[in-house]
Protein backbone atom coordinates (compact mmCIF):
# COMPACT_ATOMS: atom_id res chain seq x y z
CA UNK A 1 0.00 0.00 0.00
CA UNK A 2 1.17 3.47 -0.77
CA UNK A 3 1.86 5.84 2.07
CA UNK A 4 -0.74 8.39 3.01
CA UNK A 5 -0.12 12.02 3.64
CA UNK A 6 -3.02 12.04 6.10
CA UNK A 7 -3.73 15.71 5.55
CA UNK A 8 -7.06 17.44 5.28
CA UNK A 9 -7.58 20.71 3.45
CA UNK A 10 -10.38 23.20 2.99
CA UNK A 11 -11.13 24.27 -0.56
CA UNK A 12 -13.78 26.34 -2.30
CA UNK A 13 -15.20 24.77 -5.45
CA UNK A 14 -16.68 27.10 -8.05
CA UNK A 15 -18.51 24.81 -10.41
CA UNK A 16 -20.50 25.37 -13.61
CA UNK A 17 -24.17 24.42 -13.32
CA UNK A 18 -26.36 24.17 -16.39
CA UNK A 19 -29.68 22.35 -16.42
CA UNK A 20 -29.62 21.37 -20.09
CA UNK A 21 -28.34 22.19 -23.56
CA UNK A 22 -30.69 25.10 -24.15
CA UNK A 23 -30.70 26.81 -20.78
CA UNK A 24 -28.03 29.33 -19.81
CA UNK A 25 -25.74 28.15 -17.04
CA UNK A 26 -23.94 29.89 -14.19
CA UNK A 27 -21.39 29.22 -11.48
CA UNK A 28 -22.24 27.81 -8.06
CA UNK A 29 -19.84 27.99 -5.12
CA UNK A 30 -19.42 25.26 -2.51
CA UNK A 31 -17.16 25.20 0.54
CA UNK A 32 -15.53 21.81 0.98
CA UNK A 33 -14.18 21.39 4.49
CA UNK A 34 -11.74 18.70 5.66
CA UNK A 35 -11.07 17.18 2.24
CA UNK A 36 -8.49 14.37 2.49
CA UNK A 37 -5.50 15.04 0.24
CA UNK A 38 -5.52 11.32 -0.63
CA UNK A 39 -8.90 11.69 -2.31
CA UNK A 40 -9.06 11.81 -6.06
CA UNK A 41 -10.60 14.91 -7.61
CA UNK A 42 -13.68 12.92 -8.62
CA UNK A 43 -14.03 11.49 -5.09
CA UNK A 44 -14.13 15.06 -3.84
CA UNK A 45 -17.05 15.59 -6.25
CA UNK A 46 -18.67 12.38 -4.97
CA UNK A 47 -18.54 13.82 -1.44
CA UNK A 48 -20.02 17.10 -2.66
CA UNK A 49 -22.79 15.27 -4.51
CA UNK A 50 -23.70 13.12 -1.47
CA UNK A 51 -24.03 16.32 0.50
CA UNK A 52 -26.20 17.91 -2.20
CA UNK A 53 -28.44 14.83 -2.34
CA UNK A 54 -28.81 14.86 1.46
CA UNK A 55 -29.79 18.49 1.26
CA UNK A 56 -32.39 17.58 -1.37
CA UNK A 57 -30.52 19.43 -4.13
CA UNK A 58 -29.54 18.38 -7.62
CA UNK A 59 -26.10 16.69 -7.68
CA UNK A 60 -23.43 17.97 -10.10
CA UNK A 61 -23.45 15.90 -13.28
CA UNK A 62 -20.00 14.90 -14.54
CA UNK A 63 -18.65 12.22 -16.87
CA UNK A 64 -16.56 9.36 -15.50
CA UNK A 65 -16.25 5.65 -16.03
CA UNK A 66 -13.07 3.64 -15.41
CA UNK A 67 -11.47 6.10 -12.98
CA UNK A 68 -8.07 4.69 -13.90
CA UNK A 69 -7.11 7.02 -16.73
CA UNK A 70 -7.83 4.81 -19.74
CA UNK A 71 -11.43 5.31 -20.82
CA UNK A 72 -11.38 9.01 -21.71
CA UNK A 73 -14.73 9.82 -20.12
CA UNK A 74 -13.72 12.35 -17.46
CA UNK A 75 -13.52 15.85 -18.83
CA UNK A 76 -13.29 18.70 -16.35
CA UNK A 77 -11.60 22.03 -17.13
CA UNK A 78 -9.98 22.76 -13.76
CA UNK A 79 -8.44 26.14 -12.89
CA UNK A 80 -7.93 27.05 -16.53
CA UNK A 81 -6.54 23.70 -17.70
CA UNK A 82 -8.20 20.53 -19.02
CA UNK A 83 -7.74 17.68 -16.50
CA UNK A 84 -6.28 20.13 -13.98
CA UNK A 85 -2.81 21.27 -12.95
CA UNK A 86 -0.79 18.08 -13.52
CA UNK A 87 0.65 17.07 -16.88
CA UNK A 88 -0.19 13.79 -18.60
CA UNK A 89 -3.00 12.73 -16.27
CA UNK A 90 -6.76 12.56 -16.61
CA UNK A 91 -9.05 14.21 -14.07
CA UNK A 92 -9.74 10.85 -12.41
CA UNK A 93 -6.02 10.42 -11.76
CA UNK A 94 -5.72 13.87 -10.22
CA UNK A 95 -5.59 13.95 -6.42
CA UNK A 96 -6.44 16.60 -3.90
CA UNK A 97 -2.78 16.68 -2.83
CA UNK A 98 -2.22 18.74 -5.98
CA UNK A 99 -4.11 21.58 -4.28
CA UNK A 100 -3.40 23.76 -1.26
CA UNK A 101 -5.46 24.59 1.79
CA UNK A 102 -7.66 27.60 1.05
CA UNK A 103 -7.57 27.21 -2.75
CA UNK A 104 -10.51 28.23 -4.89
CA UNK A 105 -10.93 25.68 -7.68
CA UNK A 106 -12.86 26.73 -10.79
CA UNK A 107 -14.40 23.76 -12.61
CA UNK A 108 -15.91 24.18 -16.08
CA UNK A 109 -17.08 21.87 -18.86
CA UNK A 110 -15.10 21.59 -22.14
CA UNK A 111 -16.00 24.72 -24.09
CA UNK A 112 -16.55 24.00 -27.78
CA UNK A 113 -19.31 24.59 -30.28
CA UNK A 114 -18.83 20.97 -31.35
CA UNK A 115 -19.25 19.71 -27.75
CA UNK A 116 -22.61 21.05 -26.52
CA UNK A 117 -23.18 20.91 -22.76
CA UNK A 118 -25.64 18.14 -21.86
CA UNK A 119 -25.77 19.02 -18.17
CA UNK A 120 -23.40 20.78 -15.75
CA UNK A 121 -19.94 19.39 -16.61
CA UNK A 122 -21.13 16.75 -19.08
CA UNK A 123 -20.60 17.55 -22.76
CA UNK A 124 -21.72 15.63 -25.83
CA UNK A 125 -18.60 14.38 -27.62
CA UNK A 126 -20.45 12.56 -30.42
CA UNK A 127 -18.66 14.86 -32.89
CA UNK A 128 -15.55 12.72 -32.28
CA UNK A 129 -17.54 9.55 -33.04
CA UNK A 130 -18.72 11.04 -36.32
CA UNK A 131 -15.12 11.90 -37.26
CA UNK A 132 -14.14 8.27 -36.59
CA UNK A 133 -17.15 6.99 -38.52
CA UNK A 134 -16.06 9.13 -41.50
CA UNK A 135 -12.83 7.17 -41.96
CA UNK A 136 -11.15 5.98 -38.79
CA UNK A 137 -11.26 2.31 -39.70
CA UNK A 138 -9.87 -0.38 -42.01
CA UNK A 139 -12.59 -1.60 -44.38
CA UNK A 140 -11.56 -5.23 -44.77
CA UNK A 141 -11.04 -8.01 -42.25
CA UNK A 142 -7.30 -8.04 -41.58
CA UNK A 143 -7.37 -11.43 -39.88
CA UNK A 144 -6.50 -12.41 -36.34
CA UNK A 145 -3.32 -12.01 -34.28
CA UNK A 146 -1.49 -14.73 -36.21
CA UNK A 147 -2.12 -12.98 -39.55
CA UNK A 148 -0.98 -9.68 -38.16
CA UNK A 149 2.29 -11.29 -37.11
CA UNK A 150 2.90 -12.45 -40.68
CA UNK A 151 3.40 -8.85 -41.76
CA UNK A 152 6.69 -7.63 -40.41
CA UNK A 153 6.58 -4.05 -39.15
CA UNK A 154 9.74 -2.24 -38.04
CA UNK A 155 9.72 -1.61 -34.31
CA UNK A 156 10.03 2.22 -34.56
CA UNK A 157 6.93 2.42 -36.81
CA UNK A 158 4.98 0.02 -34.61
CA UNK A 159 5.88 2.16 -31.59
CA UNK A 160 4.86 5.36 -33.34
CA UNK A 161 1.50 3.88 -34.34
CA UNK A 162 1.02 2.63 -30.80
CA UNK A 163 1.81 6.05 -29.34
CA UNK A 164 -0.82 7.61 -31.60
CA UNK A 165 -3.28 4.86 -30.65
CA UNK A 166 -2.81 5.80 -26.97
CA UNK A 167 -5.30 8.66 -27.60
CA UNK A 168 -8.36 8.03 -25.43
CA UNK A 169 -10.52 10.58 -27.25
CA UNK A 170 -11.26 12.63 -24.12
CA UNK A 171 -11.28 15.96 -25.99
CA UNK A 172 -8.75 17.76 -23.77
CA UNK A 173 -6.98 18.92 -26.94
CA UNK A 174 -10.11 20.73 -28.12
CA UNK A 175 -10.69 22.13 -24.63
CA UNK A 176 -7.10 23.38 -24.31
CA UNK A 177 -6.85 24.92 -27.78
CA UNK A 178 -7.59 28.63 -27.88
CA UNK A 179 -9.22 27.96 -31.27
CA UNK A 180 -11.14 24.86 -30.18
CA UNK A 181 -9.35 22.81 -32.83
CA UNK A 182 -9.56 19.01 -32.88
CA UNK A 183 -6.39 18.51 -34.92
CA UNK A 184 -4.52 16.49 -32.27
CA UNK A 185 -7.35 13.97 -31.86
CA UNK A 186 -8.01 13.59 -35.59
CA UNK A 187 -4.30 13.39 -36.43
CA UNK A 188 -3.74 10.67 -33.81
CA UNK A 189 -6.57 8.62 -35.31
CA UNK A 190 -5.30 9.23 -38.85
CA UNK A 191 -1.74 8.31 -37.83
CA UNK A 192 -2.41 5.12 -35.90
CA UNK A 193 -3.79 3.55 -39.07
CA UNK A 194 -1.69 5.31 -41.73
CA UNK A 195 1.55 4.13 -40.11
CA UNK A 196 0.65 0.44 -40.44
CA UNK A 197 0.46 -1.60 -43.67
CA UNK A 198 -3.16 -2.65 -43.09
CA UNK A 199 -4.25 0.98 -42.82
CA UNK A 200 -1.98 2.46 -45.45
CA UNK A 201 -4.11 1.33 -48.41
CA UNK A 202 -7.01 3.61 -47.49
CA UNK A 203 -4.82 6.39 -46.03
CA UNK A 204 -5.62 9.03 -48.68
CA UNK A 205 -9.38 8.64 -48.59
CA UNK A 206 -9.29 8.39 -44.80
CA UNK A 207 -7.48 11.68 -44.23
CA UNK A 208 -9.71 13.56 -46.70
CA UNK A 209 -12.91 12.19 -45.16
CA UNK A 210 -11.87 12.65 -41.53
CA UNK A 211 -10.61 16.23 -42.01
CA UNK A 212 -13.79 17.06 -43.93
CA UNK A 213 -15.93 15.72 -41.06
CA UNK A 214 -13.79 17.59 -38.53
CA UNK A 215 -14.47 20.86 -40.39
CA UNK A 216 -18.19 20.09 -40.70
CA UNK A 217 -18.46 19.55 -36.94
CA UNK A 218 -17.42 23.16 -36.32
CA UNK A 219 -14.06 22.69 -34.64
CA UNK A 220 -11.66 25.63 -34.97
CA UNK A 221 -8.46 25.89 -37.00
CA UNK A 222 -5.04 24.91 -35.72
CA UNK A 223 -2.52 27.72 -35.12
CA UNK A 224 0.28 25.48 -33.81
CA UNK A 225 0.34 26.89 -30.28
CA UNK A 226 1.10 23.40 -28.97
CA UNK A 227 -1.39 23.70 -26.09
CA UNK A 228 -3.04 20.40 -27.08
CA UNK A 229 0.19 18.41 -26.84
CA UNK A 230 1.04 20.02 -23.49
CA UNK A 231 -2.38 19.23 -22.01
CA UNK A 232 -2.96 15.78 -23.55
CA UNK A 233 -3.25 13.18 -20.76
CA UNK A 234 -1.63 10.66 -23.11
CA UNK A 235 1.09 13.04 -24.41
CA UNK A 236 0.09 12.63 -28.05
CA UNK A 237 2.76 14.39 -30.15
CA UNK A 238 2.38 17.33 -32.53
CA UNK A 239 4.25 15.16 -35.06
CA UNK A 240 0.87 13.53 -35.70
CA UNK A 241 -0.60 16.88 -36.76
CA UNK A 242 2.32 17.44 -39.14
CA UNK A 243 1.79 13.95 -40.56
CA UNK A 244 -1.91 14.65 -41.09
CA UNK A 245 -1.12 18.02 -42.72
CA UNK A 246 1.23 16.47 -45.28
CA UNK A 247 -1.03 13.47 -45.89
CA UNK A 248 -3.92 15.84 -46.47
CA UNK A 249 -1.95 18.03 -48.89
CA UNK A 250 -0.77 15.02 -50.93
CA UNK A 251 -4.17 13.30 -50.82
CA UNK A 252 -5.86 16.49 -52.04
CA UNK A 253 -3.33 16.81 -54.88
CA UNK A 254 -3.80 13.16 -55.88
CA UNK A 255 -7.56 13.25 -55.73
CA UNK A 256 -9.07 12.47 -59.13
CA UNK A 257 -12.20 14.54 -58.65
CA UNK B 1 -13.72 17.24 -53.06
CA UNK B 2 -12.20 19.52 -55.67
CA UNK B 3 -9.22 21.86 -55.41
CA UNK B 4 -11.58 24.55 -54.15
CA UNK B 5 -12.38 22.09 -51.36
CA UNK B 6 -8.72 22.02 -50.37
CA UNK B 7 -8.51 25.80 -50.15
CA UNK B 8 -11.70 25.93 -48.11
CA UNK B 9 -10.60 23.20 -45.69
CA UNK B 10 -9.07 24.10 -42.34
CA UNK B 11 -5.72 22.63 -43.39
CA UNK B 12 -5.80 24.35 -46.79
CA UNK B 13 -6.37 27.72 -45.16
CA UNK B 14 -3.46 27.12 -42.83
CA UNK B 15 -1.24 26.18 -45.77
CA UNK B 16 -2.07 29.57 -47.36
CA UNK B 17 -1.18 31.33 -44.08
CA UNK B 18 2.13 29.48 -43.90
CA UNK B 19 3.00 29.94 -47.58
CA UNK B 20 2.23 33.67 -47.63
CA UNK B 21 4.02 34.04 -44.29
CA UNK B 22 7.21 32.43 -45.60
CA UNK B 23 6.99 34.54 -48.77
CA UNK B 24 6.73 37.70 -46.65
CA UNK B 25 9.79 36.49 -44.72
CA UNK B 26 11.81 36.38 -47.96
CA UNK B 27 10.66 39.95 -48.62
CA UNK B 28 11.89 41.00 -45.17
CA UNK B 29 15.33 39.63 -46.02
CA UNK B 30 15.57 41.56 -49.31
CA UNK B 31 14.23 44.73 -47.69
CA UNK B 32 16.66 44.44 -44.79
CA UNK B 33 19.74 43.82 -46.98
CA UNK B 34 18.99 46.80 -49.25
CA UNK B 35 18.37 49.06 -46.26
CA UNK B 36 21.66 47.99 -44.68
CA UNK B 37 23.31 50.08 -47.42
CA UNK B 38 22.63 53.17 -45.29
CA UNK B 39 25.49 52.03 -43.07
CA UNK B 40 28.06 52.60 -45.85
CA UNK B 41 28.62 56.08 -44.34
CA UNK B 42 28.78 57.67 -47.81
CA UNK B 43 25.95 60.14 -47.43
CA UNK B 44 23.52 57.55 -48.74
CA UNK B 45 25.04 57.27 -52.21
CA UNK B 46 25.07 53.45 -52.26
CA UNK B 47 21.68 53.27 -50.58
CA UNK B 48 20.16 55.64 -53.12
CA UNK B 49 21.53 53.47 -55.95
CA UNK B 50 19.91 50.46 -54.33
CA UNK B 51 16.64 52.33 -53.94
CA UNK B 52 16.76 53.42 -57.59
CA UNK B 53 17.27 49.82 -58.69
CA UNK B 54 14.35 48.64 -56.54
CA UNK B 55 12.14 51.42 -57.88
CA UNK B 56 12.93 50.99 -61.58
CA UNK B 57 13.75 47.30 -62.21
CA UNK B 58 10.75 45.68 -63.93
CA UNK B 59 11.12 42.36 -62.09
CA UNK B 60 11.14 44.09 -58.70
CA UNK B 61 8.14 46.19 -59.70
CA UNK B 62 6.27 43.05 -60.74
CA UNK B 63 7.20 41.40 -57.45
CA UNK B 64 5.85 44.46 -55.65
CA UNK B 65 2.40 43.51 -56.93
CA UNK B 66 2.91 39.89 -55.86
CA UNK B 67 4.01 41.19 -52.47
CA UNK B 68 0.83 43.20 -51.97
CA UNK B 69 -1.25 40.20 -53.03
CA UNK B 70 0.69 38.10 -50.49
CA UNK B 71 0.12 40.60 -47.67
CA UNK B 72 -3.59 40.91 -48.46
CA UNK B 73 -4.04 37.12 -48.65
CA UNK B 74 -2.21 36.72 -45.32
CA UNK B 75 -4.45 39.34 -43.67
CA UNK B 76 -7.74 38.19 -45.20
CA UNK B 77 -7.05 34.53 -44.39
CA UNK B 78 -6.09 35.50 -40.84
CA UNK B 79 -9.41 37.33 -40.43
CA UNK B 80 -11.38 34.38 -41.81
CA UNK B 81 -9.57 31.94 -39.52
CA UNK B 82 -9.96 34.17 -36.47
CA UNK B 83 -13.71 34.57 -37.03
CA UNK B 84 -14.13 30.82 -37.50
CA UNK B 85 -12.10 30.12 -34.38
CA UNK B 86 -14.25 32.50 -32.35
CA UNK B 87 -17.34 30.63 -33.51
CA UNK B 88 -15.75 27.35 -32.40
CA UNK B 89 -15.99 28.49 -28.76
CA UNK B 90 -19.20 30.50 -28.32
CA UNK B 91 -19.15 30.34 -24.50
CA UNK B 92 -15.77 31.51 -23.15
CA UNK B 93 -13.97 30.02 -20.17
CA UNK B 94 -14.14 31.78 -16.81
CA UNK B 95 -10.52 30.99 -16.05
CA UNK B 96 -7.75 30.19 -18.54
CA UNK B 97 -4.19 29.25 -17.63
CA UNK B 98 -2.65 29.61 -21.07
CA UNK B 99 0.88 30.08 -19.75
CA UNK B 100 0.80 26.46 -18.56
CA UNK B 101 0.65 25.06 -22.07
CA UNK B 102 1.79 27.59 -24.68
CA UNK B 103 3.77 30.79 -25.24
CA UNK B 104 1.90 34.09 -25.02
CA UNK B 105 3.04 35.15 -28.48
CA UNK B 106 1.80 31.95 -30.13
CA UNK B 107 -1.63 32.80 -28.71
CA UNK B 108 -1.37 36.49 -29.73
CA UNK B 109 -0.58 36.25 -33.44
CA UNK B 110 -3.72 38.21 -34.33
CA UNK B 111 -2.89 41.06 -31.94
CA UNK B 112 0.78 41.15 -33.03
CA UNK B 113 -0.30 41.05 -36.67
CA UNK B 114 -2.69 43.96 -36.13
CA UNK B 115 0.09 46.03 -34.55
CA UNK B 116 2.34 45.19 -37.51
CA UNK B 117 -0.43 46.20 -39.94
CA UNK B 118 -0.88 49.54 -38.19
CA UNK B 119 2.87 50.11 -38.43
CA UNK B 120 2.82 49.04 -42.08
CA UNK B 121 0.27 51.73 -42.94
CA UNK B 122 2.41 54.40 -41.24
CA UNK B 123 5.55 53.02 -42.85
CA UNK B 124 4.07 52.90 -46.37
CA UNK B 125 2.89 56.48 -45.93
CA UNK B 126 6.37 57.58 -44.84
CA UNK B 127 8.32 56.14 -47.76
CA UNK B 128 6.40 54.06 -50.30
CA UNK B 129 3.66 56.61 -51.05
CA UNK B 130 6.21 59.44 -51.24
CA UNK B 131 8.45 57.44 -53.62
CA UNK B 132 5.74 56.11 -55.92
CA UNK B 133 3.04 58.73 -56.01
CA UNK B 134 4.85 62.06 -55.61
CA UNK B 135 7.84 63.51 -57.43
CA UNK B 136 9.43 64.50 -54.15
CA UNK B 137 12.14 61.79 -54.31
CA UNK B 138 15.22 62.15 -56.52
CA UNK B 139 17.35 59.15 -57.53
CA UNK B 140 20.57 60.83 -56.34
CA UNK B 141 22.10 64.10 -55.18
CA UNK B 142 23.25 65.10 -58.70
CA UNK B 143 19.89 64.86 -60.49
CA UNK B 144 18.04 66.52 -57.63
CA UNK B 145 15.55 69.22 -58.68
CA UNK B 146 14.59 72.10 -56.37
CA UNK B 147 12.28 70.83 -53.60
CA UNK B 148 13.37 67.25 -54.13
CA UNK B 149 15.18 64.95 -51.68
CA UNK B 150 16.91 61.62 -52.06
CA UNK B 151 15.31 58.67 -50.24
CA UNK B 152 18.28 58.63 -47.87
CA UNK B 153 17.72 62.29 -46.87
CA UNK B 154 13.99 61.61 -46.56
CA UNK B 155 14.76 58.80 -44.07
CA UNK B 156 17.09 61.10 -42.10
CA UNK B 157 14.30 63.69 -41.89
CA UNK B 158 11.56 61.22 -40.91
CA UNK B 159 13.68 59.71 -38.16
CA UNK B 160 14.47 63.10 -36.61
CA UNK B 161 11.15 62.70 -34.78
CA UNK B 162 11.71 60.58 -31.63
CA UNK B 163 8.06 59.43 -31.63
CA UNK B 164 8.51 57.95 -35.10
CA UNK B 165 11.64 56.12 -33.93
CA UNK B 166 9.71 54.77 -30.95
CA UNK B 167 6.85 53.54 -33.15
CA UNK B 168 9.34 51.80 -35.47
CA UNK B 169 11.16 50.11 -32.59
CA UNK B 170 7.92 48.92 -30.96
CA UNK B 171 6.74 47.59 -34.32
CA UNK B 172 9.97 45.63 -34.70
CA UNK B 173 9.47 44.11 -31.24
CA UNK B 174 5.97 43.01 -32.35
CA UNK B 175 7.45 41.60 -35.54
CA UNK B 176 10.08 39.67 -33.58
CA UNK B 177 7.44 37.85 -31.56
CA UNK B 178 5.20 37.36 -34.60
CA UNK B 179 8.10 35.68 -36.41
CA UNK B 180 9.22 33.68 -33.36
CA UNK B 181 5.98 31.75 -33.68
CA UNK B 182 5.31 32.19 -37.39
CA UNK B 183 8.62 30.96 -38.81
CA UNK B 184 8.59 27.50 -37.21
CA UNK B 185 4.80 27.28 -37.32
CA UNK B 186 4.80 27.44 -41.14
CA UNK B 187 6.98 24.33 -41.35
CA UNK B 188 4.68 22.41 -39.00
CA UNK B 189 1.73 23.44 -41.19
CA UNK B 190 3.49 22.06 -44.27
CA UNK B 191 3.89 18.79 -42.41
CA UNK B 192 7.61 19.20 -41.81
CA UNK B 193 8.05 17.92 -38.29
CA UNK B 194 11.07 15.71 -37.86
CA UNK B 195 13.10 14.84 -34.80
CA UNK B 196 16.31 15.67 -36.65
CA UNK B 197 15.30 18.82 -38.57
CA UNK B 198 12.65 20.50 -36.42
CA UNK B 199 15.13 21.61 -33.71
CA UNK B 200 17.27 23.18 -36.49
CA UNK B 201 14.21 24.92 -38.00
CA UNK B 202 13.22 26.26 -34.57
CA UNK B 203 16.72 27.59 -33.82
CA UNK B 204 16.97 29.15 -37.28
CA UNK B 205 13.59 30.80 -36.72
CA UNK B 206 14.65 32.29 -33.39
CA UNK B 207 17.95 33.56 -34.83
CA UNK B 208 16.24 34.96 -37.93
CA UNK B 209 13.51 36.77 -35.98
CA UNK B 210 15.94 38.42 -33.58
CA UNK B 211 18.63 39.32 -36.14
CA UNK B 212 16.35 40.71 -38.86
CA UNK B 213 14.23 42.78 -36.45
CA UNK B 214 17.28 44.09 -34.56
CA UNK B 215 18.83 45.19 -37.85
CA UNK B 216 15.60 46.92 -38.90
CA UNK B 217 15.24 48.65 -35.53
CA UNK B 218 18.87 49.76 -35.59
CA UNK B 219 18.24 51.91 -38.69
CA UNK B 220 15.89 54.55 -37.25
CA UNK B 221 17.87 54.52 -33.99
CA UNK B 222 21.20 55.03 -35.76
CA UNK B 223 19.80 57.79 -37.97
CA UNK B 224 18.11 59.56 -35.08
CA UNK B 225 21.26 59.64 -32.96
CA UNK B 226 23.47 60.67 -35.86
CA UNK B 227 25.47 57.45 -36.24
CA UNK B 228 24.78 57.47 -39.98
CA UNK B 229 26.61 60.08 -42.00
Amino acid sequence: MGGTTGKNINVTVKVWRQRNKNEKGSFETHDMKGVSTDMSFLEMFDVLNERLITEGKDPVAFDHDCREGICGMCSMYINGRPHGPKNAVTTCQLHMRSFNDGDTIVVEPWRSAAFPVVKDLVVDRAAFDRVIAAGGFVSVNTGNAKDANNILIPKPEADEAFNAAACIGCGACVAACKNGSAMLFVSAKVSQLALLPQGKIEAEKRVLDMVHQMDVEGFGNCTNTGACEAECPKSISLENIARMNREYVFASANEKK
Amino acid sequence: MSNAGFLKSSIGKKVIMGATGLFLITFLMVHCFINMLIFFQDGGETFNKGAEFMGTNWLIRAMEIVLFVGIILHIVQALVLTLENRKARPVPYEKINGAANSSWYSRSMGLLGTLILMFLIIHLKHFWVVSRFTDHIAHNEYEKLPGQETLFKEMMEVFENPMVVLVYVLAMISLTYHLLHGFQSAFQTFGLNHRKYTPIIKKTGIAFSIIICTLFASMPIAMHFGFVK
